[in-house]
Order: structure tokens, then C-alpha cells, then sequence
């Protein structure tokens, strides 16, 4: 554990890349194999499922810290994270140990699950008295199965490969499927990632292959020309909504995976049935959508499909899954991944041919406004944009850029979203290095449009003395949260703002006097009776403060339900069928 | 709040009626007494000035060579309308005092702010803390959840010392931010010297004047503007303000590492925000430990918390049996890094005790 404390302590010090791969390639050279080998699962994002609940971590943290609940809460919301809170309030240690990272997880911690809380709790303590205070933080993590430490999976595949002399890519293609906990990591499968190209064994059966990203686009058409060619050199085809996933047909046996690296076979019975049709030897990159009506369905069907644990007929038939096939990755056993892009579609229809799989249509058309005016078509269609591949792109893995091809080989251009101006009215600390400043936002819209400053004033005056909204009197209705899009200094700056205008405190929430106007950019918007507002927004995000903003210019109710009416009437329809 | 309450709550600042004189105010008053010179304290405008005799230097160098200011030595008394008032060291600051009030029997004590080591842990710069016995005690809470335990200085500084000679080894610069009044003195005092030269912003040169004139020993400084050898900068430890990051005032040290120390270090969030390569976690403020060792030794069964922590100070010290209560204050008690009172008020601060030609920001 000192080790990977110490590689810990080196990766949380810097912010460069290179210091952080050289960090991880020092690790490498000096740790065991069997211990390097669980440093790369959980660097690499990998959770085992949690022997020792929560509540029983922080009850035990109360109990050896000598301190009550409350303020153990008081702690975790200055610190944002609970393994640093336990790790901070703890007593000093009284002893010393060095037990290597794979004893610890395969010899102490795993053997938890089963035992009485007693017994988990006395010797969850006996463990906490040996460590150092980034010692304690790293088990606590380890235990509670999250494990964010700014190191990106691509971090950990380059640092693999420059200690073991291989390529990235080969590399990136072992470690597919190293986090999804089915198999522990161990010395041997280490062994395996570094072995050299050509050796180390046959790779699992239903192993599938890193995935391609894209990377965005933006600006007018009118430059696409000069920056990315002619549209005939492109692949067009529409931007699904839905689960990025590879089909994996071999030896008879069908393997999903997500772009998570997650196995979801058993979560996606129709898409398994599709893939029945498909010889051996066959691996299909798409997307899983919920399909109704001919069409995709708007996002939320799928994620309440996600959230079901049991696929009953009711669930099966509200939201019927479907894949759409979008890139042939393997064919006949043939990886075709350095083949070009043309080639591989080519072969994908071909391919597809008879089968009942849906291949994403391809688009063209002569001039690239004459695409952008079909773009506009986007959310009609339940779709977020074209995705364009060049005509001669490999695949590639991750976002790694290919040489001499315009721009990147996949490229996603994505409409705009929808946006409404809200005003903010609660704020929320975040976690991480988000702790202590207010950077989570819940925004309001006006029930309805004020009709001056003096009117909207009288309003937020009425807030500030805590008086309840008499009904149908002009009051602001929140409609959403949200916590990405500005700079740190932008936060800084709404931070101070909302500390100056406190009203209330609720444990970790703030009321605040509306003083800030947000540009709020959102996905997709439904009617939804969960929410005070009847509406959800999807990936709400903020795209600027508006300082010019005064509060009465900001949207109303009514801007929502018209952006509900235009672009989103489809998707409520479709909602809708399901349960009607 | 009883009638016979020796500080109250005003909208100036915290009120002795009896004495009809205001501690720290935040608003220009007719008599203030001042606990120490940081900027959240101690504000300009008011007509009569009280202060510890070893702050005066600093106190006169923030505020100006025309303030109307009267000194006492700590411990020593006077009388202002039947109101008997002594300073104490609160080992903060140079200069920084503990306000002690007797009248009609009863004594009350205002901490300011304050810092109390651990054995032989004490912050050489100034006077170290000293309890003083009461009925009520005034205390600050800026670290007032058990979260900040602060570990021993000299590992610390043991820290800081390593971290420069592997900068220095590697031949690059080691950029240390730190608050110009009080953090940065106690720095200079406290790493090894021998590992190279010391440069310091023109932010914290007036203070380290300051604090040299007022006897405290520090090792030789060199103004950043002044560095005519460009080769000695690779050795170099620079001590700056934090509101030199990221600004063009840095680019004179070519490749540097970079680092921060404050309190607030202590949460790896802020550690990360802060965006440096070292967050060292030293502070001149008391720990959650030191809040309750000094609280106890005052003996007082009555406590009053300001700035900080203070809803949470004040449940906890009720179910230690105390009575306890919060005053609003304007004192910096932001609870981020951003906001130290070693950071918050820096760059107004810095401006003012800054003439010369060095930018702040």
C-alpha cells in the first residue's frame, strides 16, 4: 500500500500528463506484478462490488473519531468526499504496516463480504489504526468501490506501453474488458498485457475492441470546405441518442458491450436476438436505442429501461430496445479496423443484407449548407446531429487523432441546444475539487412574463422575507439543476455572489435572493408530472451568466411549453404511446 | 444577551458599552481597538487607534504613518471609562493580541484571530499564545471542524525543504505562494536557508522590513525586481503572493515548480483547485484540537464564536456543556482557499502595503 500511496501522492501533485505517465511508469517498473495488477484495475476505473456498506463506514469513522453524526456531516460537506472525511477525522494511527496492494484487496478486503458488521466493522478498524492519512483515504476508496484520482484509462494504457516497450493501441486492445470485474486481475493477466506483440495467449472469446470516439465540430458551413473538404469525402450519417455499444458474435455466443467497458448482454434481450442472425466471427459498432413508431425514442425511455432491474413484459414492450448498426469492426474473423471507412460500410450493408439488424442510412447531398439546412431535421428525427467519418478513416481507439485526415476521422456535429434564460435560486456545493465552493444551481423561469423590473422586484422582495407565492400570482418556478458549463473563474466569481446572498441554509442547500440570470442550454425537454414545473429538461448545462440580463427579461413557463411544442411534440407523442 | 454584557453585535463592529470603544470594527468608529493588522481587521478611518506595541510597524506601514495610534506592551493596562484592558499574544501575526476586558467583576477576552502549536511547534515569528482567564471568551472559528488537525511544523517545513532542493537540483525555480503578512514571514523563518537564494514579491518585502525593524530574525531576502543574476533564479525559492499565479510576473522564472501554503491545503479539493504542484498545509490559525485546548484554558463558561465555523462551534460546545452563542462578523470566514485570511484580502491589502513598481495581480 506505501507503493501506491506514494504513486497516489504523484499523480494527485501534478497536473501534467507526462508527470503523471512517468509517475505511473516508475510505479510500474518497481511494483509486484499481482499488485500492478489491481493498480491498473482501479486506475483504469475499476469497481468491485462493495463489500462494506456506507453507512456502516461512517458509523464506524463517528465511533473511532469520537464524534457525533452531525458533525461528521459538517465534515463531509466542507470536504465533498467521504473517504477524505474519514481519513481527516480520524485518530492517529498507532501502528505501521506495508502489505502490497494485491493482499490487501485479495487477502483483507474482499474477504469482508459475508461477515457479521461486527466483525467487518472491527476489523475495518484494526486497518484504518496501521495506515497514514492518504493510506486511509486510498482504502476507504477502495472499499466504498470509487476511485477517481485524475488519471484517465488512455493515462494508464500509454504508461503500459511505453514500461513494457508495445504499442498504444495493442495495448488499449488487451486491457478492453480489464475493469468489468468477472475476472480478477491478477500477476498471470498482467503478465499477459505486457507480454510481447505476438505472444501472451489468445485474447478471451467475447473480447471486444477499443472504441472509436469522435471528436466535435463547430462553426458555419460556409468554412467546412476549406477545413474539412468536400462532403463527398465524408460518411453523413444522423447522431443517435442512445447507448454507444459493440455486438461481439463468436463461437456461437453473443457479448454487448457499452462504451463503459461494461458487459450488458443480459440487460438487452431483443438486441441479442438481432445478433442471433449474425455468423461468428463478427463484431458490430452501433447504438442501442429504444425504437418505437419507426423512429428512436427520446433518451429518457431508455434510462427508465436502464434503471429496471427486471425486464418484465410490460417493460419489454413500453420501451423495446433496438441496435443500429453504424461499423463492421470484424467480419469472418478479419479485424477490419484498419481497413477504410468506405470499405468497411461497403462490406457492412452487404453484409446486412437479409438480416433484420437496421444499418444507420447514410446522407448526401452536394454542399455541405445543403447538409447543415438537413441538420436542421435533427430533432424532428429524435436525433442530436449528423456524425461525419471520413471516407477514409480507420478505426481508430479513443479520441487519438488520425495523421493527415481533415480534422480528425470521426467528427460530431451537433445541433445547438435549446436555451432559455433562468434564474438561479438554490446553490449546492460540489464535490471534489468542487468541495466548499457552490457550484451545483437549481434555476426558475417565470410562471408567467413579468410585466416590468418594479413587478419582478416586488417578487424577489417577497422571497427575501420568506413569504409563501399566493397561487397564480406571479412567481418563479424551478425547472432545473445544473453544474457544468462555466470556468473556474466563473464559478469563483458565482460563488462570492451567492454567498452574498444567502437567505437561507438547509443542510447543504442555500436559498438565495435571485439576483443571476443564466443562459441555460438543454438536450430535449418533455412534459414531466414529477417535476413542480411539469417539465424535464435533458443535460441542462449553463452557457453563460447574463450580467446584461436585468431579472424581468428572463424566459417564462410559456417560452418552455413553446419549446416543448415545437421540437419536442414528437417525443411527447412518443412518450406518450407507450402508456396510452 | 444580557444587559451586562461587556461586547455586544453592533452594524460597526464588536461594541464594549461600558467603554464605548469597538474591537476590529468594519466601519469607521470613533475608538477602535485593533487585534491585528491583517486587512479584515484592521480598516482604515477610524479616528482613535489601539494596538500591541509590536504591531505598530505593520500597522503603520498598512494604514498609513497618520493614524491617530496608541500602543501597549502586552500584559500591560489601562483604564477608559472604568473599563481595565490588557493585550495578549495570540501568536497569529506580529503584533497580534487577545483583547482582555475587566469591569464590574467580570472579565471577557476577544481572541482576534489566534494560532496555539502543539509542544515546541510555535510559530517563530511573533509571541506565541497565551491563555488568559475569563468569564466569556470571544473566539474565532475559522477551522473549526475536527477535519484540520494540523500535523507538525517542522515536517512541514521538512516538506517545503525537500521540495526545493529537488526543484533546485533540477535546476528550476520553486514559486511558493503564500499570504505576504504573517504566512510569508513565517516561511522565510522556518525553511533552510542554506538550500539557495530567496526572492520575494514586492508585496512582501514592506512586511519582512516590518517585521526585521521589530527584531524578528529572517534569513536574507532579495526583491524579484532587483535579481540582476538570471542564472540564481534556478535555486531560487520565491516567495510571492497568491495572486501572482498564472500572471505575467512569473514568467521571469522560466520553468518553476509551484506551490501554495495555506490552512486550507489540507482538503485535497481545494489542493486541486488551487491548480499547484505542492499544497503545503500550514497555517496561522488554531486546528480543531487548538480551538478546544484554548477554549478550556480559558477557563470561561460562556463562549462566543465568530468567523468561521461558528453554527457548528457553537452546537458542539453546548454539548460540551458550555454556553455558547455566535456573533456576525465581517471578517474574511470564507471557507476556501480563495478566501484565507492569509488570501482573501490580499489583493487590497497587497495594493496598499505594495508602492512599489511590482503589479500585485
Amino acid at each position: 500500500m506505501k507503493r501506491f500511496s506514494r504513486l497516489f501522492a504523484e499523480l494527485d501533485a501534478t497536473t501534467a500528463t507526462s508527470a503523471k505517465v512517468a509517475a505511473l511508469q516508475r510505479y510500474f517498473a518497481d511494483a509486484a506484478p499481482a499488485d500492478a495488477a489491481w493498480a491498473v484495475y482501479f486506475l483504469s476505473g475499476g469497481k468491485p462490488r462493495q463489500v462494506v456498506p456506507t453507512a456502516t463506514l461512517r458509523a464506524l469513522a463517528c465511533e473511532r473519531a469520537g464524534i457525533s453524526d452531525w458533525l461528521f456531516d459538517e465534515c463531509y460537506q466542507a470536504v465533498g468526499d467521504l473517504a477524505e472525511t474519514i481519513a481527516l477525522v480520524l485518530p492517529a494511527p498507532q501502528h505501521e504496516s506495508d502489505v502490497g496492494l494485491a493482499d490487501w484487496v485479495e487477502q483483507r478486503l474482499l474477504p469482508l463480504r459475508g461477515l457479521s458488521p461486527a466483525e467487518q466493522a472491527a476489523r475495518i478498524a484494526a486497518f484504518w489504526d496501521e495506515l497514514d492519512t492518504t493510506g486511509r483515504f486510498l482504502l476507504t476508496k477502495l472499499i466504498g468501490g470509487g476511485f477517481r484520482v485524475g488519471v484517465s484509462k488512455l493515462l494508464v494504457q500509454r504508461a503500459l506501453a511505453a514500461h513494457a516497450g508495445l504499442d498504444d493501441k495493442l495495448l488499449a486492445q488487451r486491457m478492453m474488458g480489464w475493469t468489468d470485474a468477472k475476472q480478477t486481475p491478477d500477476a498471470a493477466r498482467f503478465a499477459a498485457l505486457l507480454a510481447a506483440e505476438g505472444a501472451g495467449g489468445a485474447a478471451p472469446l467475447g473480447q471486444p475492441y477499443p472504441f472509436f470516439l469522435a471528436h466535435a465540430v463547430e462553426g458555419l458551413p460556409s468554412e467546412f470546405d476549406a477545413r474539412l473538404g468536400a462532403p463527398g469525402d465524408w460518411l453523413v450519417e444522423w447522431k443517435y441518442d442512445g447507448i454507444r455499444a459493440q455486438v461481439v458474435r463468436r463461437g456461437g455466443q453473443t457479448w454487448i458491450w457499452s462504451r463503459g467497458e461494461e458487459l450488458v448482454t443480459e440487460r438487452f434481450p431483443e438486441v441479442v436476438a438481432l445478433a442471433q442472425e449474425w455468423p461468428d466471427g463478427t463484431v458490430l459498432d452501433g447504438e442501442i436505442l429504444v425504437w418505437k413508431s419507426d423512429a428512436p425514442a427520446p433518451f429518457n425511455l431508455l434510462q427508465q429501461r436502464i434503471a429496471r432491474k427486471t425486464l418484465t413484459k410490460r417493460v419489454l414492450a413500453d420501451a423495446p430496445a433496438s441496435f443500429i448498426a453504424y461499423d463492421l469492426l470484424e467480419w469472418q474473423g478479419v479485424d477490419l479496423r484498419a481497413r477504410p471507412q468506405r470499405e468497411r460500410r461497403a462490406l457492412l450493408e452487404a453484409a446486412s443484407a437479409g438480416r433484420s439488424m437496421r444499418v444507420s442510412p447514410v446522407e448526401q447531398r452536394d454542399s455541405w449548407a445543403a447538409l447543415a439546412a438537413l441538420r436542421e431535421e435533427s430533432r424532428a428525427r429524435g436525433v442530436e446531429g449528423f456524425m461525419l467519418k471520413h471516407g477514409q478513416a480507420q478505426y481508430g481507439s479513443g479520441r487519438r487523432k488520425q495523421e493527415g485526415l481533415a480534422g480528425g476521422t470521426w467528427l460530431k456535429w451537433k445541433i445547438d441546444p435549446l436555451s432559455v434564460d433562468a434564474v438561479l435560486v438554490y446553490a449546492q456545493a460540489g464535490h471534489g475539487r468542487r468541495a466548499s465552493v457552490y457550484t451545483d444551481y437549481t434555476f426558475a423561469v417565470w410562471s408567467h412574463p413579468p410585466q416590468d423590473a418594479a413587478e419582478a422586484q416586488q417578487v424577489v422582495d417577497a422571497i427575501a422575507r420568506r413569504e409563501p407565492a399566493q397561487p397564480g400570482a406571479l412567481q418563479l418556478v424551478t425547472f432545473a439543476k445544473a453544474y457544468s458549463g462555466l470556468s473556474d473563474g466563473e464559478f469563483a466569481e458565482v460563488d462570492r455572489i451567492i454567498r452574498q446572498t444567502t437567505l437561507e441554509k438547509f443542510g447543504p442547500v442555500r436559498s438565495v435572493r435571485p439576483t443571476l440570470v443564466f443562459e441555460l442550454g438543454f438536450e430535449g425537454i418533455n412534459a414531466s408530472p414529477r417535476h413542480k414545473s411539469g417539465i424535464a429538461v435533458r443535460f441542462p448545462r449553463m452557457l453563460r451568466i447574463r450580467h446584461d440580463k436585468p431579472l424581468h427579461e428572463a424566459d417564462s413557463l410559456a417560452t418552455l411549453k413553446a419549446l416543448m411544442d415545437d421540437g419536442g411534440r414528437r417525443e411527447r407523442e412518443l412518450s406518450n404511446d407507450g402508456i396510452g | 444577551m444580557t444587559p451586562d454584557d461587556l461586547v455586544i453585535e453592533r452594524p460597526e463592529g464588536l461594541y464594549c458599552p461600558p467603554g464605548d470603544f469597538f474591537i476590529d470594527p468594519w466601519r469607521p468608529v470613533e475608538r477602535a481597538v485593533i487585534t491585528h493588522a491583517h486587512g479584515d481587521h484592521a480598516r482604515r478611518g477610524h479616528a482613535h487607534y489601539l494596538a500591541s506595541a509590536p504591531s505598530e510597524g505593520v500597522l503603520r506601514a498598512r494604514l498609513g504613518d497618520d493614524i491617530a495610534l496608541q500602543t501597549l506592551d502586552y500584559g500591560e493596562s489601562i483604564e477608559h471609562r472604568g473599563v481595565r484592558l490588557s493585550l495578549h499574544p495570540a501568536g497569529h501575526v506580529l503584533g497580534s493580541a487577545q483583547v482582555r476586558l475587566e469591569h464590574g467583576g467580570r472579565t471577557w477576552v476577544a481572541s482576534g484571530d489566534y494560532f496555539v502549536s502543539g509542544a515546541g511547534d510555535d510559530n517563530r515569528t511573533c509571541v506565541p499564545f497565551e491563555p488568559v482567564r475569563c468569564d466569556c471568551f470571544i473566539t474565532e472559528s475559522t477551522f473549526g471542524l475536527p477535519i484540520y488537525r494540523w500535523q507538525p511544523q517542522r515536517e512541514v517545513f521538512a516538506d517545503i525543504d525537500a521540495w526545493w532542493r529537488a526543484n533546485a537540483d533540477a535546476g528550476r525555480a520553486s514559486l511558493l505562494m503564500a499570504y505576504s503578512f504573517g504566512k510569508a514571514q513565517r516561511l522565510l523563518a522556518g525553511v533552510d536557508a542554506s538550500i539557495g537564494p530567496i526572492v520575494v514579491h514586492g508585496a512582501v518585502d514592506p512586511l519582512n522590513q516590518a517585521y526585521r525593524a521589530a527584531g524578528v530574525a529572517l534569513p536574507p531576502t532579495q526583491l524579484a525586481s532587483d535579481v540582476t543574476d538570471k542564472a540564481s533564479l534556478a535555486r531560487a525559492l520565491v516567495i510571492a503572493p497568491p495572486s501572482v499565479q498564472g500572471s505575467a510576473w512569473t514568467r521571469r522564472f522560466g520553468d518553476y515548480g509551484d506551490a501554495f501554503a495555506s490552512g486550507w491545503m489540507q482538503l485535497r479539493g481545494t489542493r486541486r483547485r488551487r491548480a499547484v504542484d505542492r499544497g503545503f498545509v500550514l497555517s496561522d490559525h488554531a486546528d480543531w484540537p487548538g480551538l478546544q485546548r484554548a477554549i478550556a484554558a480559558t477557563g470561561a463558561a460562556r463562549v462566543i464564536v465568530t468567523h468561521g465555523y461558528e453554527a457548528v462551534m457553537v452546537r458542539w460546545l453546548q454539548e460540551q456543556g458550555l454556553q455558547a452563542g455566535a456573533f456576525h462578523t465581517e471578517y474574511d470566514d470564507e471557507r476556501s482557499d480563495a478566501a484565507d485570511p492569509g488570501v482573501a484580502s490580499d489583493a487590497a491589502a497587497d495594493a496598499a502595503a505594495a508602492p512599489g513598481p511590482e503589479p500585485a495581480a
